[in-house]
Parts: C-alpha cells; structure tokens; sequence
C-alpha cells in the first residue's frame, strides 16, 4: 500500500481504483474498512444494551426498539464485523504467506468484498426505512415470519447478498490454497494460518449454503405466502431452527479458527520458537472443523428433541474439548524455553489464553444437556459465547491487526497507545461478561429489555455496564491509535518483528505483484530457516521473467448493485406490485453485468520484466 | 504464471480444460461450487421430506403425481446429460463443430425438460388448484423442484451463451475451461434431477 | 451420592456467597438454590462439570504463568535464540487422552440425567396439566380437573407434575428456575416435562425464548402448596360459579360491564377461553397481568390503557376502551373475584 502515490493520485483516482480493484491486497484494506466501520455500529448498539439495563424498569429505549437493537448488534458483530475483519486479515496475509502473487479468483475476491458491503448497508438500511429485523439475530419463526413492518425482510435480503459474497470468498480461498502455492510449499509446511484459513473456508462453503436455503424459506413464508414455518398450514418452525444452526454452529468455528491461526503466528514469532507440535496443531484444526457440523443441535437441547438426540449431541459436543485443549497447550509449550518478548500483538495473544480457556470451560458445561436447560437463553449463554467471540475472535483480530499493520500499511501501530487499549479493553471485557454468568443462573433469560427491582439483578447489571464503558474506552483509543499512526508513523523495514513466515520476506512497501520471483519453500517456517542459513532472503524458484497480472474491474460492484437495488424491489412488492419492476431492473442490471463479465474476454496484462527494475506496480 | 503460454497451440493438449492456471483454477472452484450446491439442495430435500406429509387435507403426493411425465422428463435430462459428454469428447479431440453440435442437442433436450415441467406445474395449478400456497408440502415442492427448475434454465442460458460467443472464433485454451465447466454443471443438475425422481415423484407414489 | 453431593453443594455455595455481595440473587428465582428435582439434576451437573473444569483451568494457569515468569528476554539477551523444538508426542497422548477421561467424568452422568429428567412413564398415574405460551401471558388447563387458570401456576408438593407445553402464536419457553430448566413451547408440536416442588412456596417464572416486545413481561409464579391445600384449591376452583352475584353495587355493575365487552376475550369459570387470559381467580393474584403491581389503581391504569405495561400485547387496540368509572366498576369487580383460601399468600406462610 503505498500512500505517497494514491496522494499524487487525486482522490477521483483513487476512489475509482478502489472500486474497480482486484488486488487483494486492497480489498483487504476495504474489508477492514467496511468490517471497521460495522464493528463501531455494533459497539455502539451494544452500548445502547448496556444503558438500558444499568438499572431496572429503566426506559432509555422502549421494548419493541430494544429487540431491534440487539438482533442488529448480534447480526452486524457476526456477519458485518467479525467475519469481514477477518477476511480482511486473510486477504492480507494468505497470498503473501504462500508465495502467490495473488488469489484464485481475483474478480470474484472483488466481487465477494462488494456483496458483503451491499449486503451490510441493506440490512442497515432498515433503521431509516420503518425500523430495524427485532426477531434476535437467530431470527426463529414463528417471531420472525410474524414481525410486523419489512424489518425482518431486510435482515432476509441483506443476509442473502452479503451470505453469498462469503461463500464466494471461501471458494476463492480454497482453490487459492490448493493451486497457488509456491514451489516446495507443501500442505505440511503451511502456516497455521494459511491452515486455519483452508479448513475455515470448507466451513464456509459446506455452512453457508443451508443459511441461504433458510433464508429462502424465511422470505417465501414472509413475502410470497408458502407455508415452510407456519403451524397452520403444516409448516414446521423447528425446521428453521435446524437449518440455522447447521449454518450457524459451523459459524462459530468459521469466526474462531482464523483466530487460532493468528494467535499460532503471533505466539511462535514473539517467542522466538517454532509452533510446538505444528501437526498435532493441524490435525486439531481439521477435527475441530469437521466435528463443527455434528453439533449444531446443541443450541436446540430445550426444543423437545428428545433424550436419545440430546445425549449424543451433548457428547459430540464435549468431544470438541479435546482437539482444542491440544491447541492451547500446543501455545504454552510454544512459548516454553522461548525468549518471550511482550509487545501489543503478543498481550493480545496472551490475553487470548485465559479468557479463552474460561470460554471453553464454560463451552463443556453447557454441552451438559440437563444443566444446559438451565443455561439456556440466558444470560449465562450470552457470557459463554462473548468469552469465545470477543475473548478469542475480537481479541484475534486486534493481535492480528498489530501483528500485520506494519505489512498492510508499512508501519507500526504506537505501542503505548496500544496498550492502554489492551489494558482498558481486557479488564472491561471480564468486567462485563464475567458477571453475567451469574446473572444468567440467578434467572435472568437473555434478550430481556428489562427486569425488575426486587429479583437481585442490579448489583450484576451495574457492574457490566460499568465493564463496557471500558471496552468502549479502549476501542476509542485504538481507533485514534490508527490516525495517529497513519499521520505520524515512521516507515519500518519489511521485516519489523523478526518474522518466520513467506510474508515478512518481502520488502515494504509490498510490490503490487507480491514477489518479483516466487520464492523457493524449504520447509516449515521458511523465512527463519534461511535466516538461520545465513540468508537475508528468500532464494527464488525461478529467473526474473514478465509477470502476469489481472485486470480491475467495475463489474464486481455493478453485479452487487444490482442486487441491492433488486433487494428494495423484493421487499417493497409485497405493498405494491409497482416494486417488482425495480426488482426486475436490479436483477437485470446484476445479469446484464454477468453477461458482459461472460462475453467480453480478459486476459489480464502483463509486466515486462525490463519494468520490473525500474520498480513498476509499486 | 511467469512463461507466456499461447491460447491457441496448434495441438491441443490432453486436457485442455485444466492446460492453464487459470483453467485449473476455474476447473478446482467450479468443483467446490458444487459441493456447495450439494448443500443447498440436500437442505431442500431435509425440508421437503420433514414436510411432504403436511398436506392439510388438500393434495397428497399421491393424487397429484403422475409417472408418465416424469418418467419422459427423466429420460429428457438423463439424455441430455450424455450428449454432453459427447460434446466434451469433441472438445479433447478439437473438433468444434462437432462439439457445438453436441451442445445444441444438449440445449434442445434440456429446453424440452424445461417445458415439461412447464407444463405439470401449470397441470397441478389449474386442475388441482394446488399452488405454493396450498399447505406446507405445496410449499416444499414447489421450492424444491422449482429450484432445480431455475438451475436447469440458468445452465441452458449459460450453455447457449458460451455457443453464441464463441461460435466464430472456435477453441482455445481460454474458453476451454468455461464449457467444461459448463457441462459440470450440467451433470450435476442431472443427478439433482435423479434424486428428485427418487424421492419426490417414485416415493411420493409408492412410500 | 445424595449425601456427598449435598456437601460440596454446601462448600460451592459457601464459596459462592463469599464471592457475590449480593448472594445468589433472589430466592425463589435463582438456579443457584433448587427447591425442586429438576433444578437439583441441573445444579449437581453444573458443579460436576465446574469442579472438572477449575482444575483444567488451574493446570492452564499454571503452565501459563511459570511460562510467563521463566522465559520472558531478560536484557542482554535480545540475541539468544531458544532450541526450536518440533513437539512431543508423549505430552501430546498426555493432553489429549486426560482431557477425555474428564469429559466422561462428565457425560457419564449428564446421559443418565437427560433420560431421567425426559422420563413420562409416570405421566398417566400423575397430575397433567397443559401450559400454553402465549404474547404475553401463560395460560394452564387441568384437563381432568376441569380447571383453566392463567399465570399463576398451582402444583401440589412432593410430586411429579406433568406439563404439556404448546403455544398458541411464537415460540415461548418455560422456565422456573428454582423448579426445573427450561423447555420451549413450540406451535406445532407437543413437549412434555415435569416438574418437583419439594416446598411450599411461591416461584418465579419467566420466558427465556424471544417472542416479541414485552418477552421480559411474560412473569409467570408455580405456587406450590401441600397435597391437601391443593385439593382443596382444585375444589374451590370447581365450585366457582361465573355468574355470581358480587356484594357491592359497583362490582354489580361491573360485572355486567364485563359481560358485555371482556368476555368475548376473557373467561370467567372452566370454559375454555378464545384468545385473552382466564381470570376466574384473578383477586387471588399479587401482580396484575403478571409483572403490574397489584392494586386497584393499577388495574384501572391497565384496563385503560394495557399498552403502558405490556407493549405490543393483543389487548392494545382491539377492545372498546371503558371510561374511566366504568373501569372502576369492572376494576371492582375483578379484584373481588376470590375463589380460594389457599393463595400465594398462603403458600408463602
């Protein structure tokens, strides 16, 4: 990313590069903008949760405004922030950590980013438009398929666009890694978050296909009269229920294995040891994914599945301990007998490790099935999962953030800033959520707008409120960590943390073709290995030649533009048959698009290697 | 991808849907497309079967489904997925007319599936009144076959583009790899329709 | 097991105490203090698989902060480089095979508690009762008693109860966490449960399954009273006769204001009821439509306007709204309708 030449650009330039790139390393950029951006409208509408219940039979927002509030706080964290901060880490780092000059599918990468953000800004779009989805970020039918007003028929199409530009994302990664690794890369020597990235994509692309059949359904029942989730007509709301969360637990792990990655390439680079049983770390990756898609029903235990379902989901559900106890001891024993030095990146990672444990603790107890009816929709859930998604996902993401900044942007985020952040974010996060498990058991059910003053919920309500205030503290003080250090950051060298992996191997700023020659993989870690051999760099597996690159293009943002516009038309035709014909228009501008992207050839251009010298492409 | 390769060689290799990167790539993703799609479809198949008894008192499976029609629509697709195959035969031999002679076969079979059921869904409507509408199983197979409906109309619009386009300017390295994976498609559509036959129409008669 | 469970429940909540100012929230509410067999199965699974956990975390722990202490770069050092070891297939078998042995220290016993708290072979000899979830009220029917109540819940001691749980609209769940865990009320099938008061008492109960604006205002008491108690309940509310005449002319009037406009919605007596609660012992009650405390003045503020209270509720809207003396009168004579001795109040004594 160099920003002295988008400077020279003129913003017009820029702008128009930005939407028409393919390269992934500026659609990482966009990921982390637009999953940024979703991140403090999530926080805010959490804040907003916290207020209303610092106290009891407290009115800051009314009841029906509430549910609106915290089925868009669970959506926007999970699809629009969590998910799009990763891919955004992933767009980043993979190519660079694989020795590829780019991804599989850079049109579709493109393509992926824009139904994402067309997605997000429909489902947002309903704050304006008559009020937000308020049937909780599961949205189960009945409530959903009942909900007056099109709230819920923008979380439908909103979900749908932005749930197809994931899917597109997992196949490109998949068939990124499987086809463009550099010579000598083999499965065995891929870094763990190359790894986690692999088996998270298969996740995606087995996960999000029952989500879009949900989807649907949900919007046939809603919009065009079937009868899927509706008791009169012979419909089954429970199906709902199954199809979500055959999506939705795989979710989970689609949110915390790039996590586990990051924290793999954090832990190992700071201690300056190598990954402490690296195939015992990827086998446990693969298990935890597969064994991700036979547990889904453990968020259905109070449904009256039964005694025989439940105890084997419950089972199956403990069985997931095992492959991620592995792991954590894997990161102790990393980091034992190395020579530990603690910067951001590595507080986050170490922050990571109690929290998360705690997290996972909780995760077997609640895989108890008779004790789960106890837990369940309660607070004590809401807890349990906060630990696992902010204290491994958010907290993955900020190592991650700190550990790549100075690859993405050529500098290093202010570390005394950064650990205020840390600071201030780690102890509100146990403030906030710890209490909450008691809460949960001392029966407050979750969702609740408010609860009243004689049931002994006060002390624990105040006492995460207070705990939030604090992560929203830190969360201001990295965002203003991020200007700062984008006006006033010195560049560093490429290679700033004494790095392991193919990506700090290259110098800064990185070249728009990634590398000059693909380098030469000699095993696991292969930087460290030639910097073992005395090497500075890599050696490269093949002579300086003309290097074949991709065209940008606008179509990925046409298509996705066209289904945003066909979204209204979809949601508005059930008030007036006029909308079909913007559904129609949008639909028409999305395939007309797709037909242009079929008919018209793009053969990608080429850099002369007489260019390459004079430093083409920076 | 450093080398320069020509898109248009005087012989063409073994493969030539999988002889550039590009090619394998779109080959590779194209499989995990439809693994995908297995999904999709499979959550369809879940969802119709939870709901096939949920008539409601109005049309049972049984009542409305008649065999000789599918059996012909049967025969149609499962044609059709051969003919394909003879296309991707003339395409590993470089013989293009050939090639979109098979294809146009192709194309016609598929658009006589597409009238055929057409035309039941129409037969089901306007003589048993039975409609999405109708009870919950109404829903699930309108949904499900319906998908499969809208697939086989996206692959024939696909199929006849590629024709179209390429019509003048015959085989290359380049475009290779879109018409096999356009007959991918196709196959898989076909074995879609496979268990549709099993489980919706000979189950629905029989179980 | 009993005895020796007991025990470390006592240790655990000593523990508890100490950690928490405020207790273990309110009695009658909190899982923390069962005073039923269900809440009992849930809380010693809970202290099983807590107890199994600690030590896990206590193990993390220390690892961690001896890694921490041992190996962070001293000054001077910034050059040493560790031994870069691979792994160790001896702790790997180590942690891979001791965190199974734990985790069938826990399911041993959470597959015997599943099948034991689903168990409905006692279901035909025992008290049934069906629970209806409804936006936003509970409404519970003995069947052979012939008996429809809403919101408050009465169950006799020392016994099974058997709940047959449907909803007439979204999706519910039912939860007296003091009583037994949850379990949802679906609209298309039926799910069974019991429950096992083994005091007296008065028990909170709420919803824990988003169901539209006032899900936090479904409030819900099972008032558990001894066997005798009960019968005698289940005979008051047998002999209840709708039409009675109330004592004073205002309840009179109201009672014949009621007639004309509630009952179409509301029920007085055992006739089953279209869409609104059953309020045939609804002087019996201490809160008003479940969460409003009870008093006259509130139940005015209520008929005049339920919306204040209960967002989004069914009422709002579609009924004729009263003047306000006229919603004194019917105010009058609901609060009079007392059928029975035996109330919260008495179960509470």
């Amino acid at each position: 990313m160099s920003t002295t030449i988008e400077q020279n650009k003129g913003f017009g330039a820029t702008l128009w590069d930005y939407l028409t790139t393919v390269d992934h390393k500026k659609i990482a950029v966009l990921y982390l903008i637009g999953g940024g951006f979703f991140f403090i409208l999530g926080g805010l509408e959490a804040m907003a949760i916290r207020i209303q219940l610092i106290k009891p039979a407290n009115d800051f927002v009314s009841a029906g405004f509430y549910n609106e509030i915290l089925t868009m706080h669970g959506t926007t964290m999970i699809f629009l922030a969590a998910m799009p901060l990763i891919f955004a880490l992933m767009n980043a780092v993979i190519p660079l950590q694989i020795g590829a000059r780019d991804v599989a599918f850079p049109f579709l990468n493109s393509l992926g980013f824009w139904l994402f953000l067309f997605g997000g800004i429909l489902l947002n779009a309903s704050w304006f438009l008559g009020g937000a989805p308020d049937a909780g970020w599961t949205a189960y039918a009945p409530l959903s398929t009942t909900s007056p007003g099109h709230g819920v028929d923008f979380y439908v199409l909103g979900l749908q666009i932005s749930g197809a530009g994931t899917l597109i994302a997992g196949i490109n990664f998949l068939v990124t890694i499987i086809n463009m690794r550099a010579p000598g890369m083999t499965y065995m020597r891929m870094p763990l978050f190359t790894w986690t990235t692999f088996v998270v994509s298969a996740l995606i692309l087995f996960a999000f296909p029952a989500l879009t059949v949900g989807l649907f359904l949900l919007m046939f029942d809603r919009l065009f009269g079937s009868g899927f989730f509706d008791a009169s007509m012979g419909g089954n709301s429970v199906i709902w229920e199954h199809l979500f969360w055959i999506f939705g637990h795989p979710e989970v792990y689609i949110l915390i294995l790039p996590a586990f990655g990051i924290f793999s390439e954090v832990l190992p680079t700071f201690s300056k040891k190598r990954l402490f049983g690296y195939t015992a770390m990827v086998f446990a990756t693969v298990l935890i994914g597969f064994l991700g898609f036979m547990v889904w029903a453990h968020h259905m235990f109070t449904v009256g599945l039964g005694p025989a379902a439940n105890s084997i989901f419950a089972i199956a559900t403990m069985a997931i301990a095992v492959p991620t106890g592995i792991k954590i001891f894997n990161w102790l024993f990393t980091m034992w007998g190395g020579s530990i030095r603690i910067n951001t990146a590595m507080l986050w990672a170490l922050g990571f490790i109690p929290s998360f444990t705690i997290g996972g603790m909780t995760g077997v107890m609640v895989a108890a099935a008779p004790a789960d009816y106890q837990y369940h929709d309660s607070y004590f859930i809401v807890a349990h999962f906060h630990y696992v998604i902010v204290g491994g996902v958010v907290f993955g993401i900020f190592a991650g953030l700190h550990y790549w900044w100075p690859k993405m942007f050529g500098k290093i985020l202010d570390e005394t800033l950064g650990k205020i952040t840390f600071w201030t974010f780690f102890t509100g996060f146990h403030l906030t959520f710890f209490i909450q498990h008691f809460l949960g058991l001392m029966g407050m059910p979750r969702r609740y707008w408010t609860y009243g003053a004689d049931q002994g919920l006060e002390l624990g309500n105040v006492i995460s409120t207070v705990g939030a205030f604090l992560m929203a503290i830190g969360a201001i003080v990295f965002l203003y960590n991020v200007i700062i250090t984008t006006i006033k950051g010195d560049k560093v060298s490429g290679d700033p943390w004494d790095g392991r992996t193919l990506e700090w191997s290259i110098p800064n700023p990185t070249p728009h073709y990634n590398f000059t020659q693909i380098p030469l993989v000699r095993g696991l870690d292969p930087l460290w290995i030639e910097k073992t051999e005395g090497r500075k760099g890599m050696t490269p597996a093949e002579p300086i030649g003309d290097i074949h690159m991709p065209n940008p293009s606008i179509l990925p943002f046409v298509m996705s533009l066209g289904l945003f516009i066909a979204g209204f038309g979809a949601i508005y035709q059930i008030d007036n048959p006029i909308w079909l014909v913007v559904l129609i228009i949008g639909m028409g501008i999305t395939f007309g698009a797709m037909f242009i992207r079929s008919v018209k050839d793009d053969h990608g251009h080429h850099i002369h290697k007489e260019d390459l010298d004079k430093g083409a492409g920076l | 991808m450093s080398q320069e390769h020509t898109l248009n060689p005087e012989v063409m290799p073994d493969e030539p849907e999988k002889a550039t990167l590009e090619g394998k790539n779109k080959f590779l993703g194209f499989w995990f497309f439809l693994g995908g799609e297995t999904v999709l479809f499979a959550s369809l198949f879940g969802t119709y079967l939870a709901l096939r008894g949920s008539t409601m008192g109005d049309n049972t499976p049984e009542n409305l489904f008649g065999l000789e029609l599918v059996f012909i629509m049967t025969m149609l697709l499962l044609t059709s997925s051969l003919t394909s195959v003879y296309a991707m035969y003339h395409m590993k031999n470089n013989d293009f007319p050939k090639m979109q002679l098979w294809l146009g076969i192709t194309v016609v079979l598929g658009l006589a599936f597409l009238g055929c059921e057409i035309y039941e869904f129409y037969h089901y409507v306007h003589e048993y009144e039975f409609t999405f509408s109708s009870s919950a199983f109404g829903s699930a197979f309108y949904t499900l076959v319906g998908f499969h409906g809208g697939h086989v109309a996206f692959g024939l619009l696909w199929i006849i583009t590629l024709m179209v386009r390429n019509a003048k300017r015959g085989l290359s390295l380049y475009n290779a790899p879109k018409f096999y994976v356009a007959s991918l498609y196709w196959h898989f559509i076909d074995v879609v329709w496979v268990f549709i036959f099993t489980v919706v129409y000979l189950m629905g008669k029989v179980g | 097991m009993k005895g020796w469970m007991g025990k470390i429940r006592t240790l655990f909540l000593l523990s508890l105490l100490s950690l928490l100012l405020s207790g273990c929230g309110k009695e009658n509410l909190t899982a923390f203090s069962p005073k039923g067999y269900g809440a009992e199965v849930s809380l010693n699974l809970i202290i099983i698989s807590l107890l199994v956990m600690i030590f896990v975390f206590i193990v993390v722990m220390v690892i961690y902060t001896i890694v921490l202490i041992r190996y962070r770069q001293k000054k001077g050092q910034e050059d040493f480089v560790p031994k870069q070891t691979e792994g160790n297939k001896a702790l790997e078998v180590i942690w891979t095979v001791i965190p199974i042995i734990l985790l069938i220290i826990i399911a041993v016993p959470t597959v015997s508690a599943t099948f034991d708290l689903a168990d409905t072979t006692e279901k035909n000899d025992s008290l049934n009762i069906s629970v209806t979830g409804n936006q936003y009220w509970w409404h519970f029917n003995y069947g052979e008693e012939e008996i429809q109540t809403s919101q408050d819940l009465y169950i006799p001691t020392g016994e099974k109860v058997y709940l047959n749980m449907m909803s007439s609209d979204v999706l519910h769940s039912f939860w007296v966490p003091t009583l037994a865990g949850k379990m949802d009320t679906n609209p298309e099938n039926e799910n069974t449960m019991y429950i096992e008061a083994y005091e007296e008492g008065v028990y909170y109960g709420k919803c824990a399954e988003l169901c539209g604006p006032s899900h936090s205002l479904m409030d819900f008491k099972v008032i558990a009273v001894s066997p005798e108690e009960f019968d005698q309940w289940v005979e008051d509310m047998q002999n209840v006769n709708p039409d009675a005449t109330p004592e004073t002319a205002s309840a009179q009037e109201g009672q014949a204001l009621f007639e004309n406009s509630c009952l179409s919605c509301h029920a007085i007596g055992s006739s089953p009821t279209a869409v609104g609660p059953n309020l045939t012992n609804f002087g019996d009650r201490s809160k008003i439509a479940g969460v409003v405390d009870y008093s006259k003045e509130n139940l005015v503020k209520w008929i005049l306007n339920p919306e204040e209270f209960k967002p989004g509720n069914k009422m709002s809207g579609n009924y004729s709204v009263p003047e306000p003396e006229e919603a004194e009168k019917i105010a009058d004579y609901l609060l009079q309708l007392q059928p029975s001795e035996v109330t919260p109040e008495s179960a509470t004594e």
